[in-house]
């Protein structure tokens, strides 16, 4: 009964969003759980703002299910990747993002789908983020033809609409996002980019280069520097003479940002993407996160750091059990319910993990293909100067 | 004919020599003369009329209207948005470029040298060239490099490297040497309507040389196809394969040897990458001998890739001697005049390669 009250309360309040599209799932009742609370957030620490993202916010319980499936599909993912390397069904470079999945997940909740995007190589759960599904993730990682680059790219380089990648080279990728918000700015459709960078990139030369070229040209940038405390092997402070690099941008405002709360990332990056939208320039922020594992499969990541320290970040500060335990505490979601999405993720990552490993790899006519776009075909010269292959847009 | 001829040598002959024969009178009204300057800066502004998603960075692009004078005019016309100046940041700028070409604009990058252009060139390569393949055909890259390559009198060591021989050995890039004004327009507007990376090697001693611009040649949508060489000279004896400012060379090698009754057939790559195989081949299979000239150095240079598809193509069994190659001295370029000039080929170590090669 009190819960009735309350659900028919924050109705007549004005704008809860009882979502009558929702789908069912069983005969239980919803009207028992909560539509909609405020949380309170960290304040975000600032440079050159006077104000920051507001310390309270909205959750919808609808926005909740959501944030915890994604969040939630990634981390499986990301473990069934590893499941995979180890098993040499991946190879190469396998960079995995578990532990930051508030990071990815509070970034898309900020902006729009016609907003763009661009990261390093710790990338699947962006590209997820950003509408690639996680058959075509898996499939690029083993490398088979239904991959989403066609088994052509591989781990670091996937891209979607909107979505630049994926890129191998540390902090190269900074500079090409601004060069997108400049298109954006260019085009005049009040889109922004989003260029996220690690602490490690954080020193490279061509990131200064690229907040000089911004901030003169008010670029719509919103630069992310998603610290995970490590850059590969070598904390931050052996790599930093200023750890602080909201503050890096130096003309450029800043936030720090509790990166490992799904909702404080979201309430940050609308207000970059406030600020940014209208012409005011770019803006930094700072997200504080963690990577679970090694910095690529190829660390097991405890040479650098105590496994009590990984241990304790799990225990505490994990995005999406915090996640979880705020919904259920607030009446917003039932165990039953969250048990029900691990379920069905379990089920589409195995599905996945199915077809990456049955799909098969391109066909050698392949090889010489996508060297150039809008191009007649052309001889491209093979390993002899008897083998004539072809390429073709 | 005279004059036409005299138009065709290298560089500072030609204006003079023009001038003298009152050019005005006798030329059809068609015909122009052009700078490579001038030809340049007409494809950008008539590429950035057609094309909006079209513009151009660069130091002192805008309001110093090109270190080269190239853009001159260019800013007053299309503004700030259009011509951007940038600071001397070059892998953040070549890196923004790339970026806005991915998202859909067509940018021109100028680099002030090509020498400059090292320090940009991990975008260049990797971020350009090798991202339509790496993402399975999903994102084109549609951005064009330019700016003067090569030697350029008096810059010394490290403002006179040509970089024809890097670019051209990277799959994914386009790289254009053009070396008369129709070159430089035709293959310019090709460029920018391409939708991949085009590396666009002008050199500095041709910017001033001008050259005769037929009708066609000044129609706005006058294009010249990437990767097809041209015979600027016809010959039955021996042939000369060149590119960018060395080609004039050749021209003036050629008219010397035709004195001797030795008569060379020229060949203008125009472009490194696509290389015309089928031209030089050809060619070869006529003349049965054949010398590549370049001002780059010669250990894995263009003449090096030239002779080993020689070799390996049918060209090869038509030879009666063997191929080689004229190239710059394999030193750093040293300052002091005479040195310098002794540096790169000369005409008359084109004219002794020849006779070498033809064994008179």
């Amino acid at each position: 009964m009190q819960n009735m009250l309350t659900v028919v309360a924050n109705t007549l309040k004005g704008g809860a969003k009882i979502n009558g599209s929702r789908v069912v799932v069983s005969a239980r009742s919803f009207a028992d759980l909560t539509p909609q609370a405020s949380f309170d957030i960290k304040r975000c620490d600032l440079h050159r703002l006077d104000e920051g993202p507001s310390v309270q916010t909205v959750l919808t319980r609808e926005d909740g299910l959501r944030y915890y499936r994604t969040m939630q599909t990634v981390r499986r993912m990301e473990l069934k990747a590893d499941q995979l390397y180890k098993q040499k069904i991946i190879r190469g470079f396998c960079h995995l993002y578990d532990g930051q999945e508030a990071c990815a997940v509070g970034i898309e909740a900020g902006i729009n789908p016609t907003d763009h995007l661009i990261t390093a190589y710790r990338v699947h759960g962006y590209t997820y983020t950003r509408g690639v599904s996680v058959k075509e993730i898996l499939a690029e990682l083993t490398g088979r033809k239904g991959g989403i680059a066609k088994g052509k790219g591989g781990s670091m380089h996937m891209y979607a609409k909107n979505f630049y990648g994926g890129n191998g080279i540390v902090g190269a990728q900074v500079p090409l996002g601004a060069g997108v918000a400049l298109a954006c700015q260019y085009q005049a459709k009040n889109e922004v980019c989003v260029t996220l960078y690690g602490d490690g990139a954080a020193n490279q030369g061509q990131i200064f280069e690229a907040f000089n070229m911004a901030a003169l040209w008010k670029l719509p940038c919103i630069f992310i520097c998603e610290n995970n405390k490590y850059g590969m092997g070598t904390s931050v402070e052996r790599a930093s003479a200023s750890t602080d690099y909201y503050k890096r941008g130096d003309y450029i405002p800043g936030l720090r940002v509790d990166g490992m709360d799904v909702l404080s990332v979201r309430e940050a990056t609308r207000f970059a993407a406030d600020y940014c939208r209208y012409g005011k320039g770019p803006i930094l922020m700072e997200l504080q996160t963690y990577r679970y594992h090694g910095h690529s499969m190829s660390d097991p990541g405890v040479s650098y750091r105590t496994r009590d320290e990984i241990q304790e970040v799990r225990g505490k500060s994990d995005p999406i059990t915090m996640l979880k335990d705020r919904m259920i505490s607030n009446n917003m979601a039932s165990l039953e319910e969250i048990k029900d999405i691990d379920a069905e993720i379990r089920k589409e990552i195995e599905e996945a993990a199915q077809f990456a490993t049955s799909d098969p790899e391109p066909p050698l006519e392949d090889l010489c293909n996508h060297i150039f776009f809008n191009d007649t075909p052309f001889e491209v010269r093979g390993t002899s100067p008897w083998v004539k292959l072809k390429s073709i847009s | 004919m005279a004059y036409l001829r005299s138009i065709l040598r290298s560089g500072k002959n030609a204006v003079p020599a023009v001038l003298r024969r009152e050019f005005h009178r006798t030329l059809p009204a068609a015909v122009q003369q052009v700078t490579v300057r001038d030809a340049i800066k007409e494809a950008l502004d008539e590429e950035l009329e057609r094309d909006e998603r079209v513009f151009l960075l660069g130091e002192e692009v805008a309001l110093f209207e090109g270190a080269y004078k190239v853009t001159r005019g260019l800013w007053k016309k299309y503004g700030d948005k259009r011509i951007i100046d940038t600071p001397i940041t070059e892998i953040g700028f070549t890196g923004i470029a790339v970026g806005a070409a991915m998202a859909g604009l067509r940018p021109v990058v100028e680099y002030m040298s090509f020498n400059f252009s090292m320090q940009s060139v991990d975008h260049i390569i990797n971020s350009a060239a090798k991202t339509y393949y790496m993402s399975g055909g999903l994102q084109p890259v549609s951005i064009v490099f330019r700016g003067p390559n090569g030697a350029a009198p008096g810059v010394a060591a490290q403002h006179a490297q040509c970089f024809a021989a890097w670019y051209g050995h990277v799959p994914g890039l386009k790289v254009v040497s053009p070396w008369s004004a129709e070159d430089a327009k035709g293959l310019l507007k090709s460029a920018i309507r391409d939708d991949n990376p085009v590396v666009f090697l002008e050199n500095e001693i041709m910017y001033s040389v001008p050259f005769e611009m037929s009708e066609e040649s000044q129609s706005k949508d006058f294009l010249i196809p990437i990767g097809k060489a041209k015979i600027e000279r016809k010959g039955n004896h021996v042939t000369l394969v060149s590119h960018s400012h060395v080609v004039s060379r050749c021209m003036d090698a050629a008219a010397v040897l035709a004195k001797d009754g030795i008569e060379c057939e020229v060949i203008n790559l125009r472009t490194i990458r696509p290389m015309d195989m089928e031209a030089i081949e050809t060619s070869v299979m006529k003349t049965k001998h054949l010398i590549t000239v370049e001002g780059g150095w010669p250990q894995f240079g263009v003449g090096g890739e030239i002779l080993a598809r020689i070799m390996e193509g049918p060209g090869f069994s038509y030879l009666n001697a063997p191929a080689v190659r004229v190239t710059g001295v394999d030193i750093p370029m040293p300052y002091a005049k005479h040195l310098e000039e002794n540096t790169l080929p000369q005409i008359k170590d084109i004219v002794f390669s020849v006779k070498k090669t033809l064994n008179v």
